[in-house]
């Protein structure tokens, strides 16, 4: 762990619960005025339950705000507020959605939303201190390969839209993937701050750069070979792609070696092309991206309607949008789920766009901030791991349904509907506000602040 | 770890740059041209569900939008029209014709022109509306023209245009047979397809503007063309005596001109006035050979032969009339008299006498007046009438109307003389040259062009019958075109009847 600095030894933070709670506010304005919005756009009137609807929200933002504030009084008071907005904007665009096709899922969505609130409200009460974390380093990767080869299970696995990542349990459907992804976080960041050490050290140095050793490259061809895996088997490019990143950001990070990225992108690349050349569901996606035109409209397979139609809605948003309820959004198949980010940019043009990219961005870097300030390995792995994961996450679905590169499947964090991704990504919020309440929180007094060697010693006893 | 955690960020803040730039592009940069690509069905709906621009007659709209329960929000609907669908054409979603082309970017409210009104709109919240197009048809000619081609029977095919001859604006163009532009802009979009694909498969081709898009020989009505050739040379004038005769025997060979009228011809020398007056083929033959295809080209291609003239914002699909270039002999002693290679449009033929009325000035034919802006209906845009081109000299124009006048005080055109005002016209009767597929010929084509007062022309008028159901000795260009010609005069000439 680098030393901090003197300065940063005495600075003391400050809760900052009110302005939370401020922000919190905004945030609630921004979920219960955009489903007005909705409503007066599509229908000329403010829906009917409006008040219990936004009374509903209220009442899950301030449960958070109270959690936060009994059992993490240090946390960081912005992420909360920002995962409110993006989650009410989700629920309003959802329930747009809704009111075009005819059907509920923004009820649902709140229902899921509920969930993800209580398990918010249950993390952050059950885990007091993150570092527990790690007495779970191997249970959680075995749950985590569990959960990745559940659909893979006859009769509870279904394949949606030819990715075979869902599991049905009655009328339940669920995406493991999303709780996985949780799970290897904590794993990686298990195994990783007891062998960071070995990874790091032993190398040889080749062309300016510090290579692994072989025998230490074991890990990351295992994570190598099950992201593959999950790529030929499942047919999940974007699942394959998110942990495969997510594991390099996290072991790069723990070693500080520039050499295990040069080993990833090597082995990224070489994934990338053998999978192109043997998997004939990646060079689809490939070709739909290198020319989506050739498959669009009447006389082709029309597979890429989902982009085309996107990039219409965004271009017809323009820079302020057509206004809720008024762009024509149902013509993006899946625009509730994996592409609600261009019946976003539809709707409210391109700055709700740029302003939806600013609060992931801003999720991101609170998330890397509490790394930076965590006064304990498995915390700054953690909190990188979860930011990190979010921003590949972020990257890989709205760079997808914008064109910037080809589209893989996965959802967007908070808005998207869908039940697993939503819960997966409140239980993420709630470890990042317990490890930046930690980081943030004035260190227990045992020492006399002049004696620097006593100082030190604390700091060490902690780990 | 904190150096590499510095590292990550970086790489986090270039994802998301690239996210912002990307969505930049998408929304601001790359906008307009994806919003402009035929197939973005979304633009296309957004478009059709607007409050389009109305086309406007003498102050009323003969197309306008009304608003609807459906998810268009507005139909479009044509009063009267049977009378005007050649020009307005119809609005359907993805498809426009006529003048809703032509002017579907004003009228759709796209044009630049309404970016001010769609700023207003846009702060307002309220929807754009697209702007109003105001004709330059004098609704009594069109109607005038309408009702006379329909009095020659059900099944009449034919057209008529007007023009002002010192403007070049289009003041009637009636097309027959027509049809419904209502049906084929019904949001049933089935039970339009079917109206439109009967439309398509008729013989008698409803959807085309025979005004600007048929081109048939002119006959008789070219001796105009000719006669002005002549005098244009310096060599003629209305007394210079020519050969003439019953029967005039083609050059390089064995084919024999026959006159259609059997008085008046037989001299074998006439006054060129004389010639023109009872319509002398044997005289016109060999004139135009003796003024040569050189001259005869130019003078055609000055009436606008040969040439695009109708602009596209004007009304699209215009033919091109056509008078080739280098004919040997034979082929310009009939061209002399509207044959063989020689082929026009109504239009053409109104310019070439709105040309004549024009002292010799062609004016460029427009059917657009005026753009008026939506909300204020104060006019945005006034268009110019600009000239084609000087045809002939004034003084060969002169002569040319003295000519014509006395075709309908003494000559073929009686029919069209109106009492009280100079008229000057010629007749035409065209041989088809074609042969029904039972063997018959098919029957003559009759024209009449005309313009009045002789002396201060407010119109000029072009009637061209394609086929009328009656027995081809009746066909005459005088008989049956004279009176309409006459009604569309008389409708410009006396306004209140």
């Amino acid at each position: 762990m680098a030393q901090p600095s003197g300065a940063l030894m005495h600075f003391v933070h400050r809760r900052r619960r009110g302005a939370e709670l401020f922000l919190l506010i905004l945030a609630l304005l921004v979920g219960v005025g955009a489903y007005a919005a909705v409503g007066l756009g599509v229908k000329g009137k403010v829906p009917a339950d409006i008040v219990s609807y936004g009374g509903w929200l209220a009442v899950l933002i301030i449960t958070a705000h109270i959690a936060v504030r009994m059992v993490a009084p240090y946390a960081d008071p912005v992420l909360l507020p920002i995962v409110a907005a993006l989650n009410g904007l989700g629920l309003a665009v959802i329930h747009r959605i809704d009111l075009a096709r005819d059907h509920n899922l923004a009820r649902q969505q709140l229902i899921w939303m509920t969930i993800g609130v209580v398990l918010f409200v249950g993390t952050l009460v059950l885990l007091r201190d993150h570092r527990v974390l790690q007495r779970f380093t191997y249970t959680s990767g075995l749950a985590a390969i569990v959960l990745l080869l559940l659909p893979m299970a006859p009769g509870i696995g279904k394949t949606v839209n030819g990715a075979r990542i869902w599991i049905h349990l009655g009328s339940m459907s669920f995406q493991p993937g999303e709780v996985a992804k949780v799970l290897l976080v904590v794993t990686f960041a298990g195994y990783l701050v007891l062998h960071r050490d070995a990874l790091a050290l032993a190398g040889r140095r080749v062309a300016m750069i510090d290579l692994p050793r072989g025998r230490d490259l074991g890990p990351i061809l295992a994570m190598w070979v099950v992201s593959l895996g999950i790529l030929v088997f499942q047919h999940d490019l974007g699942s394959s792609l998110l942990f495969f990143g997510l594991f390099l950001i996290m072991l790069y990070v723990a070693t500080e070696r520039a050499g295990w990225l040069v080993v990833g992108a090597t082995l990224f690349v070489v994934g990338s092309y053998l999978t192109y050349l043997f998997i004939a569901h990646v060079r689809e996606r490939f070709q739909l991206f290198s020319d989506v035109w050739a498959h669009y409209g009447p006389g082709t397979d029309d597979l890429g309607r989902q982009s085309v139609e996107t990039m219409f809605g965004m271009a017809w948003g323009g820079l302020i949008g057509r206004g809720l309820g008024q762009g024509a959004p149902w013509r993006i198949p899946f625009a509730e789920s994996d592409f609600i980010f261009g019946a976003i940019g539809e709707e409210l043009g391109l700055t709700g766009s740029i302003a939806v990219i600013l609060l992931y961005g801003l999720i991101v870097e609170r998330a890397l901030r509490a790394a930076l300030i965590s006064r304990d390995d498995i915390g700054k792995l953690l909190a990188t791991g979860l930011g990190g994961a979010l921003a590949i996450q972020v990257f890989v679905v709205v760079g997808g349904v914008t064109h910037l590169i080809p589209l893989t499947g996965l959802t967007t964090p908070f808005l998207s509907y869908g039940g697993s991704s939503l819960v997966a990504n409140w239980v993420i919020v709630a470890i990042l506000l317990r490890i930046s309440d930690a980081a943030r929180r004035p260190l227990p007094d045992l020492s006399t602040p002049d004696d620097a060697d006593m100082e030190s010693t604390q700091v060490v006893k902690l780990q | 770890m904190n150096k590499p955690i510095r590292t990550v960020s970086i790489f986090c803040l270039l994802l998301f740059l690239a996210l912002a730039v990307n969505a930049t592009y998408l929304q601001y940069y790359h906008a307009n041209a994806l919003d402009d690509r035929t197939d973005n069905g979304r633009v296309a709906t957004a478009t059709f569900s607007r409050e389009r621009g109305a086309i406007m007659v003498g102050g009323t709209a003969i197309a306008e939008s009304v608003p609807t329960k459906d998810q268009y929000k507005y139909q479009r609907v044509y009063h009267k029209p049977f009378l005007y669908a050649p020009i307005t054409g119809w609005y359907t979603f993805g498809n426009e014709t006529g003048m809703e082309r032509a002017q579907n970017s004003f009228l759709s409210g796209e044009d630049d022109s309404l970016f001010v009104n769609r700023l207003v709109d846009l702060v307002n919240g309220s929807s754009t509306k697209g702007g109003n197009v105001l004709l330059t048809i004098d609704p009594a000619a069109q109607k005038a023209a309408y009702d006379g081609l329909r009095k020659l029977g059900a099944d009449v095919q034919g057209a008529v245009v007007a023009l002002q001859p010192n403007t070049g604006k289009i003041l009637a163009m009636v097309s027959l047979p027509t049809y419904d532009p209502n049906k084929l802009a019904d949001h049933d979009f089935k039970k339009a397809n079917a109206y439109a694909s009967k439309l398509s498969k008729m013989k008698s081709q409803p959807l085309l503007n025979r005004a600007i898009q048929t081109t048939l020989a002119p006959g008789s009505t070219f001796k105009v063309v000719t006669a002005s050739a002549a005098v244009g040379t310096g060599r003629y004038n209305a007394n210079t005596l020519m050969p003439a005769g019953d029967t005039y025997t083609l050059p390089q060979s064995h084919s024999v001109v026959h006159n259609d009228v059997l008085s008046g011809c037989s001299n074998s020398k006439i006054p060129l006035i004389q010639a023109l007056e009872f319509s002398c083929n044997t005289a016109f033959a060999p004139l135009a050979v003796k003024v040569g295809a050189s001259a005869m080209h130019q003078q055609a291609e000055g009436f606008g032969f040969n040439q695009r003239y109708l602009d596209s914002d004007q009304l699209p699909g215009q033919a091109v009339s056509q008078y080739p270039a280098g004919e040997d002999a034979p082929g310009t002693a009939l061209s002399g008299f509207g044959q063989d290679s020689v082929t026009a449009t109504p239009l053409q033929m109104a310019m070439v006498t709105a040309g004549i009325a024009n002292h010799g000035v062609v004016m460029k034919p427009y059917l657009v007046d005026s753009q008026q802006s939506p909300t204020s209906f104060e006019t945005l845009k006034q268009f110019p009438s600009t000239q084609l081109s000087q045809a002939t000299s004034s003084s060969t124009a002169s002569e040319i109307t003295r000519m014509m006048v006395a075709t309908v005080q003494s000559g073929t055109a009686t029919p069209a003389a109106i009492p009280g005002i100079q008229v000057a016209g010629k007749t035409g009767t065209a041989q088809s040259g074609l042969t029904n597929p039972d063997g018959s010929e098919v029957p003559p084509y009759a024209w009449f062009i005309g313009f009045a007062p002789a002396q201060s022309p407010k119109v000029a008028v072009a009637v061209m019958l394609q086929h009328v159901d009656q027995p081809t000795d009746e066909i005459h260009g005088g008989t049956l075109g004279g009176p309409i010609a006459k009604a569309v005069m008389e409708a410009v000439l006396n306004p209140h009847g």
